[in-house]
């Protein structure tokens, strides 16, 4: 049962914050400063992300194979590959890694 | 997945999916129950992961311009990615093709794979040796890259990585990712003071909501 209570207070409060992303009025959005951080604000939350995902192992920071194929990544996108083709580089470049080193 | 083994039922399970949909928040709320939390405790930190995606509302609801009667149901599928995929299409209607396709596609596969997941958890064995863990900041990478076009961008993202990195040890999992938005309008005020107060607004036209990079180039 209580877990169930769990799961209902959690699809309530994570489907209202997204509702309420939405519902903000057009009005308060035409103001160019509003305007200029709801764009930088998708930029710094991916980036934080990103890097959390690469580095973070639960809440310890570690260097391992997934940083590798980030860095092969990153590297794909620099020579303009696809989308596909700069995560499947990523995927098969840690795999690589992590087979490599055991 | 990795909910059938902390002694969530399958039903509860198939539940959590097709109910939070928004993946960073049940692991939260799993790994929480199964440490032994109360429910309430476990739902508020699921509830902070979760809250980033209000910011990514705001700023889809300029881009996408949906109707309103449509937002309570399109509120569901705002999430990391479809928010990255919509930003990155540089029309609004490839913008609304991009959230279709994209929350469509998530939310059959989110369900499917929690099913199958659910009923097989142990079958899969390690996804991790495939390499299929760095798919997910990869695309992530893919999608911020084209983002970062004038150097006001790439300071936000660099101030962004390095708070969310360097709070991840010391802060509850998801206020991480909330502090590094700050990197938002700090930034923002910042490049305001060094242009002047008058300046502040003064690049700025009335026009489409696309970003097209050259007025921030000299503040």
């Amino acid at each position: 049962m209580n877990i169930w209570i769990a799961i209902g207070v959690t699809a309530l409060g994570c489907y209202a914050v997204k509702l309420a992303g939405l519902l903000v009025p057009a009005g308060a959005l035409e103001r160019p400063l509003v305007r200029r951080l709801a764009a930088l604000l998708p930029v710094a939350l991916l980036a934080a992300l990103t890097a959390q995902q690469t580095f973070a192992d639960g809440r310890t920071l570690v260097l391992d194979a997934r940083a590798v194929g980030l860095a092969a990544a990153a590297v794909a996108l620099v020579l303009r590959a696809p989308f596909l083709v700069v995560v499947g580089v990523a995927v098969v470049v840690t795999a690589g890694v992590r087979a490599l080193g055991g | 997945m990795t909910s059938a083994g902390s002694g969530l039922t399958l039903l509860q399970t198939c539940a959590l999916s097709l109910l939070v949909f928004t993946g960073a928040s049940q692991f939260a709320l799993v790994g929480a129950l199964a440490a032994g939390g109360s429910p309430f405790t476990a739902a508020a930190g699921a509830f902070f992961l979760g809250v980033r995606n209000a910011f990514y509302g705001l700023r889809l609801s300029q881009l996408l311009a949906l109707p309103r009667a449509v937002r309570p149901f399109a509120a569901q599928w705002v999430i990391d990615e479809t928010a990255a995929v919509s930003l990155a299409q540089p029309t609004r209607r490839g913008a609304r093709i991009g959230f279709l396709v994209t929350g469509l596609s998530l939310y059959v596969l989110w369900n499917l794979t929690t099913l199958l997941g659910a009923l097989g958890a142990e079958a899969i064995g390690d996804t991790d040796a495939w390499g299929l863990d760095a798919a997910g900041p990869a695309v992530f990478l893919a999608l911020l890259a084209p983002m970062l076009r004038t150097g006001t961008e790439r300071l936000v993202a660099g101030l962004a990585v390095l708070l969310g990195l360097g709070l991840l040890p010391v802060l509850p999992a998801g206020v991480p990712v909330l502090v590094a938005a700050l990197a938002a309008p700090a930034v923002l005020w910042a490049r305001g003071r060094r242009g002047g107060a008058g300046r502040d607004d003064a690049g700025e036209r009335g026009d489409a909501p696309e970003r097209d990079g050259t007025p921030e180039e000299d503040r």
